[in-house]
C-alpha cells in the first residue's frame, strides 16, 4: 500500500515538474525542473526493478542534461519576456 | 546477535526518516535562503547518513558487504552535501541577497565587511 | 519491522511533500536549488531502502552513484547564479 502511494506522488511530481518545465517563462527555473524530472525518473526506473536504466538516466540526467542546458541559456536572457522586449527595440522598424 | 543488529538498525531507520521529515518540515517553514539552506542540508544529511547505515545493519547477518556499500555512500553524502549547500550559499550572498538580521549587534554579518573590502579592492 | 520501513516511507513522503511545495512556490532561484538538493537526499535514502526491500545487493549502486553525482548539478547551477559559469 505504502509503495503504491510512493509510486503515485512519484508520478503525479513527475508530471508536475515537466508541465511546470514548458509553461515556466523563466529559463534557469525550467532548467531545475528537469533536474526534479530526471530524479524521480530514475528512481522510479529503480522501482521498476530496471537499475542498469536507473544507472544511466543518473549520470545523463543530473552531469549532462544540467550542464549542457545552462551553458546553452548562459548566452540568452533568463526571461522570455526580457528577451521580446529586445528583439522589439532592437527592430523597431517590424 | 541477530536480534541486536535488528534493533540497532531499526532505530537508525526511525532517527533517520524523522530527521528526513524535519527537513523537509523545515525547508517548508523557514523565512529565507539561509535558514531554508541550513534546515534542508544539515538535518537531511543526518537523516540520510543514518537511515543508510541502518539498512547496512539491518542486512550485515545475510551479507556483511551490505554494511561496507553503506559506508561508501555514507562517507560520500557527508562529502558533497556540504560542498553543494557551501556553494549555493555563497552564490546567494554574491546576488545580493543578503540574510535577514534581527540582532542589534553590528558583527553578526562578519561576511558582509570583508566581502566589501575585496570587492573594493578588485575594483581599484 | 515491516511497520518501521512503513513508518520511515510515510515519514519520507511527507517530506517530500513539503519540499516539492517549496520548490512550486520558492520565490527566488536559490529556493528552489535548495529544495531540489533535499529532493536528491530524501530519494538517495529512499533508494538505499527500497534496495533493502527488494533484497538485492546490486541495486545499491544506483544510490551509490546518486549519491556521488547529484551534487554536480547543484553545485553548475550555484556557479550560474553567481555569474561565474
Amino acid at each position: 500500500m505504502i509503495y503504491l502511494i510512493l509510486i503515485f506522488f512519484l508520478l503525479i511530481l513527475m508530471i508536475g515538474a515537466a508541465i511546470y518545465a514548458v509553461v515556466q517563462k523563466d529559463l534557469l527555473y525550467a532548467v531545475i525542473a528537469t533536474g526534479v524530472i530526471s530524479l524521480v525518473l530514475t528512481v522510479l526506473f529503480y522501482i521498476l526493478q530496471a537499475p542498469d536504466v536507473a544507472l544511466t538516466e543518473a549520470a545523463i540526467g543530473v552531469a549532462l542534461t544540467t550542464i549542457i542546458f545552462l551553458i546553452t541559456i548562459r548566452n540568452t536572457l533568463r526571461h522570455e519576456d526580457e528577451y521580446n522586449k529586445k528583439d522589439k527595440l532592437k527592430s523597431p522598424a517590424k | 546477535m541477530s536480534m541486536v543488529f535488528e534493533i540497532i538498525g531499526g532505530a537508525l531507520l526511525l532517527i533517520g526518516s524523522i530527521f528526513l521529515f524535519l527537513g523537509g518540515l523545515g525547508i517548508f517553514r523557514m523565512p529565507d535562503v539561509y535558514n531554508r539552506l541550513q534546515a534542508g542540508t544539515k538535518a537531511t544529511t543526518l537523516g540520510g547518513m543514518s537511515l543508510i547505515l541502518g539498512v547496512g545493519f539491518l542486512m550485515v547477518e545475510t551479507n556483511w558487504a551490505w554494511l561496507v556499500k553503506a559506508a561508501i555512500i555514507v562517507i560520500f553524502i557527508a562529502f558533497s552535501n556540504p560542498i553543494s549547500s557551501h556553494a549555493l550559499a555563497r552564490a546567494m550572498y554574491k546576488r545580493k541577497r543578503y540574510p535577514i538580521i534581527t540582532s542589534k549587534d553590528e558583527n553578526m554579518d562578519a561576511y558582509r565587511e570583508a566581502y566589501e573590502n575585496e570587492k573594493k579592492e578588485e575594483d581599484a | 519491522m515491516i511497520y518501521i520501513i512503513y513508518i520511515s516511507f510515510s515519514f519520507m513522503i511527507v517530506g517530500l511533500l513539503l519540499a516539492a511545495i517549496r520548490f512550486i512556490k520558492g520565490p527566488t532561484a536559490g529556493d528552489r536549488t535548495v529544495a531540489l538538493d533535499t529532493l536528491t537526499t530524501i530519494l538517495v535514502a529512499g533508494l538505499v531502502l527500497l534496495g533493502y526491500v527488494f533484497g538485492r545487493y546490486i541495486y545499491l549502486d544506483v544510490a551509490l552513484v546518486y549519491g556521488v553525482l547529484g551534487f554536480i548539478g547543484v553545485i553548475v547551477i550555484a556557479r550560474y547564479l553567481e555569474g561565474a559559469l
